[in-house]
């Protein structure tokens, strides 16, 4: 009993004199810039923070850049406690919550970083459907909706079964569609298969030939060979026309707001210009669309 | 012509080799669906395993990808997890089975809210931890705040494995050491605690795996997606396996699936491992014991 009490001693002494020691031994600041930015937010931002926040701590080794994936409301209520630098939002922040951050006394600066296009999708073998109007989404979706099969959207198209697939209703990208295509967000009928796993609705909609659903983009460009892009008012959805605009209404825009208090620090201004100046490959690079070049110098203004 | 007895005993032999085959038919069942699940992983992850995977910060380039700072989120978390809840709740345990009085209402209640507590959703955990040791205690989005959610969501756990224990040490024992006038206390740590550790051990091992394959809770207080440095102390903010892991699986890009099948390997590696000691320390109780 005594050797193992006494070895239990040591290592806990260990344990907590060895990052002591380590700490004391760390390497000296190759930039000046060191401290703390604390991001949370979104999941769809995720990735573009996350490969911003690499390349920066790359130049910046004794920056620490934790990125949280509380979700975009989850990402706002931190924010408005004052817990976070910056949160990740795949849609604008909502009146109660600007209300809330307002009360809160956080006055806070938006930036958009790049855009996505919400694709609608559906199986390979799906020969009929390659075009839908707003107002088609709009019947398939809405609360209530009387769609039950093909047919019932247009008279020439099969008497099937069609079978819905959705993002959970947690994330952004369920808040975006149901605002842009149901007029109301969170507003949708009640019989689809959702996930907060936007992989488990490609497999989903890849092994179910009367499925649609709809999810980012780069969930759509990395599983090109299972799946069918549906063009909305006539637009399919690409880089090019996710950029000029003219795939609308389901191409958002991606956001991080910033504390405005935070701005004082030098290490979060360095890091937002630093941000906005790499969105555009990065953001690429992760599988998003970049914005029109013009508008990144506009952030960059709005910055100073 | 068969007696009556004779029948009798042939319908029982039949009953008893139909539920040989049932039961045999259900473990194999298990046993399989587990094979395939670790062989889809091993297939997918294996080539993935290396050096550099354990040692590197994580990437949006899975080829450079890491899992370094989950994997230090996770040891610390889990580490602070166990100082905290072991004791607490084999502290309890006793309390509950040697001093408090078995008939009073209260004991009753404390016994009932326990029982209740075991089969709470973790995501609860998770808010009350937000609301307690984040927000209210002010230890932020640390590896602290973690640790202590995660001793909430394990503890009644703990105490009703330990109980069960500590009721399984034989009265005579106890009783043997009483009548040398040992005191209580002595009772409890020279006769109780030993007797009843490989109980206690195996209970709060698996208590602990558990706590360490959670990914829920921790998001709700918090911890980070992406950590790019090694926490220094429990101040700091942190990953863990889970979150990482869940963060890959749902990447658009399939060689990120095949990194979080890596990642799943090195949590089954630890797990494997804490279970391990679990077993060593557990005989090494039960040699003394016999």
């Amino acid at each position: 009993m005594k050797s193992l009490t006494k070895k239990i001693v040591t290592l806990l002494t260990f344990a907590l004199v060895a990052p002591i020691v380590l700490t004391a031994c760390g390497g000296q600041t190759a930039t000046g810039l060191e401290g703390e930015i604390r991001i949370d937010g979104s999941s769809t931002v995720f990735p573009i923070t996350e490969a911003v926040a690499e390349e920066f701590i790359g130049l910046n080794p004794d920056m620490q850049i934790p990125v949280g994936v509380s979700g975009t409301g989850g990402g706002f209520k931190k924010f408005i406690a004052g817990e976070i630098d910056i949160a990740d939002a795949s849609r604008p922040i909502k009146d109660e919550e600007a209300a809330a951050a307002k009360a809160a006394g956080i006055e806070y600066l938006e930036l958009t970083v790049a855009f996505d296009g919400l694709s609608v999708i559906v199986n390979k073998d799906n020969t009929w459907v390659n075009n839908l109007t707003t107002d088609q989404l709009k019947m398939i979706w809405e609360p209530g909706s009387k769609v039950q099969t093909w047919k019932d959207i247009d008279s020439s198209w099969p008497d099937e079964k069609i079978k819905l697939y959705a993002p959970g209703t947690d994330s952004g990208t369920f808040d975006y569609f149901t605002e842009e295509i149901n007029g109301e967000s969170g507003a949708i009928r009640q019989d689809f298969t959702g996930s907060e796993d936007d992989n488990v609705l490609v497999q989903g909609i890849a092994g179910d030939k009367n499925a649609i659903g709809f999810f980012g983009y780069a969930y759509y460009e990395e599983n090109k060979d299972k799946l069918k892009i549906v063009s909305i008012n006539d637009v399919k959805p690409s880089p090019k026309t996710i950029e000029d605009g003219t795939y609308t209404p389901l191409s958002r825009p991606l956001f991080i707001y910033v504390n405005k208090a935070s701005l004082d620090k030098k290490e979060v201004m360095e890091f937002l210009k630093f941000y906005i100046e790499n969105a555009k490959d990065l953001a690429t690079e992760v599988g998003y669309i970049q914005l029109p070049a013009k508008m990144y110098d506009d952030q960059l203004k709005l910055l100073k | 012509m068969e007696t009556f007895q004779q029948k009798n005993i042939r319908k029982r032999k039949l009953k008893n080799s139909i539920l040989h085959i049932v039961l045999a038919s259900i473990i194999v069942f298990s046993i399989i669906m587990l094979l395939l699940l670790l062989y889809q992983v091993f297939s997918e992850g294996l080539s993935r395993l290396s050096w550099s995977f354990i040692t590197s910060m994580p990437s949006r380039f899975p080829d450079r990808a890491g899992i370094a700072s989950a994997l230090a989120g996770s040891i610390w978390t889990i580490g602070l997890t166990i100082i905290f809840s072991v004791p607490l709740g084999v502290g309890t345990a006793l309390y509950l089975e040697e001093y408090a009085n078995q008939k009073s209402w209260w004991t009753k209640l404390l016994q009932l809210n326990i029982a209740n507590l075991a089969g709470v959703p973790s995501i609860v955990y998770g808010m009350l931890g937000l609301a307690v040791f984040v927000k209210f205690l002010h230890f932020n989005r640390s590896i602290l705040a973690g640790a202590l959610t995660l001793t909430l969501l394990i503890l009644p756990v703990i105490i009703v494995a330990s109980q069960e224990a500590i009721k399984s040490v034989p009265s005579p024992l106890k009783e043997g050491s009483y009548a040398l006038g040992v005191s209580k206390w002595q009772t409890i740590v020279g006769v109780i605690v030993p007797y009843a550790a490989p109980g206690i051990l195996t209970g709060s091992i698996l208590a602990v795996s558990r706590a360490m394959g959670e990914a829920a809770p921790l998001i709700m207080i918090g911890a980070a997606g992406y950590i790019s440095f090694l926490p220094k102390s429990p101040l700091d903010s942190f990953t863990v396996l889970p979150i990482q892991i869940f963060n890959w699986t749902s990447r658009p890009q399939a060689e990120f699936a095949e990194i979080a099948a890596a990642g799943i390997i090195v949590l089954l590696v630890l797990l494997l491992s804490m279970n391990a000691i679990a077993i060593v320390l557990r005989n090494k109780y039960q040699n003394r014991m016999d």
